[in-house]
């Protein structure tokens, strides 16, 4: 069973890396959903908007990484 | 609209380069097993573990053509999103230095030493190399199910075409494995799963859209137009962080 345990582990590690990364994805992807579920009209420029959200969260998060990981660094440097 | 030739070949070269990236990955690990405790057993386990995986495909290839589209568009589509976005932060990450790159040669010496401290098979039947085998191919394997079956999902003839393009990657790594007989280190490994990294959110940020009921500007066009986009976002963003990663060197270094 070790193998399925582990096979389940690296199947949620291929969608999860960094948790609050994707949950945020997730919750952008809800707020687009509803958002055009209410408003019609948001459908003909709702793909943009999609768009930009997404690319500003990969580019806050690679950035929090970078400099979650200086910090840590940081710290470690004698 | 149909499927075009946008589509279809984005579609190739992002199931390509993926199953590519994988399946190097898994080819150190079996090279290891099998220069370590016997060919024949690094074989069985990974033959193994491709019966399994093939199975999977079929079973999972026949129910999704039982899902009406807009839902497996929504459905793959976020988990695209979550898998390409995940690849491209970490590639950009690498490409900036602030994480160490992928090391082929390590993963191979750290294999090999494993499976020599390991104690020698008791009869003919060598479990352990067996085993060692067969999870690599299916780790890898799995992840290369799942790009094929997302990419794929996302319009009629798109799952053939993307398993195709996953064969032949298996095929070049073999191929290249038989002919070498060593890890394939000098794959630029970063640089394809940054370009996977790119082509797989720009396809899942689209197929979200569709799935949700967005009208794209330029129809499928778009996904090209987003894959530049991500491109040149990621390609500042590793610029960026990298500075960043240099000015902490030098601060470090001064104090």
């Amino acid at each position: 069973m070790d193998w399925l345990r582990a096979t389940l582990r690296e199947v949620l590690g291929l969608f999860i890396d960094d948790g609050s990364f994707a949950f945020a994805i997730v919750f952008w992807l809800g707020v687009i959903w509803l958002t055009t579920r209410l408003f019609h009209a948001f459908t003909q420029w709702g793909g943009p908007i999609l768009f930009l959200g997404l690319v500003l969260l990969l580019f806050e998060s690679a950035w929090r990484t970078a400099r979650s990981r200086r910090q840590a660094g940081r710290k470690t440097t004698p | 609209m149909g499927m075009g030739w946008t589509h279809l070949g984005a579609s190739v070269v992002a199931a390509f380069l993926a199953s590519l990236v994988e399946f190097v990955e898994a080819l150190t690990v079996v090279l290891a097993v099998g220069s370590v405790r016997g060919w024949r057993s690094a074989i069985i386990g990974s033959a193994f573990a491709c019966a399994v995986l093939l199975s999977l495909v079929a079973g999972l290839g026949s129910t999704l053509t039982r899902i009406p589209l807009p839902v497996i568009q929504l459905l793959v589509g976020t988990l695209i999103v979550l898998f390409g976005l995940r690849w491209l932060r970490k590639a950009i990450l690498r490409a900036a230095g602030v994480i160490p790159l992928h090391d082929e040669d390590a993963a191979f010496l750290k294999s090999t030493m494993m499976l020599r401290t390991a104690a020698s098979p008791l009869g003919s039947w060598d479990r352990l190399a067996v085993a060692t085998a067969f999870n690599i191919t299916m780790l890898e394997g799995t992840e290369v199910i799942f790009i094929v079956i997302a990419i794929g999902a996302g319009g009629r003839g798109l799952l053939f075409a993307a398993s195709l393009a996953a064969l032949a990657a298996l095929i070049v790594v073999i191929g290249l494995g038989l002919a070498l007989h060593r890890p394939l280190a000098r794959v630029p490994e970063n640089t394809l799963k940054f370009a996977v990294g790119v082509l797989l959110s720009a396809f899942g940020t689209f197929w979200v859209g569709e799935g949700i009921g967005i009208k794209w500007p330029g129809g499928d066009f778009a996904i090209v137009g987003m894959a530049v986009a991500y491109l040149a976002v990621a390609g500042g963003a590793v610029s960026l962080c990298r500075k960043r990663s240099q000015i902490f060197r030098v601060l470090g270094q001064e104090q």
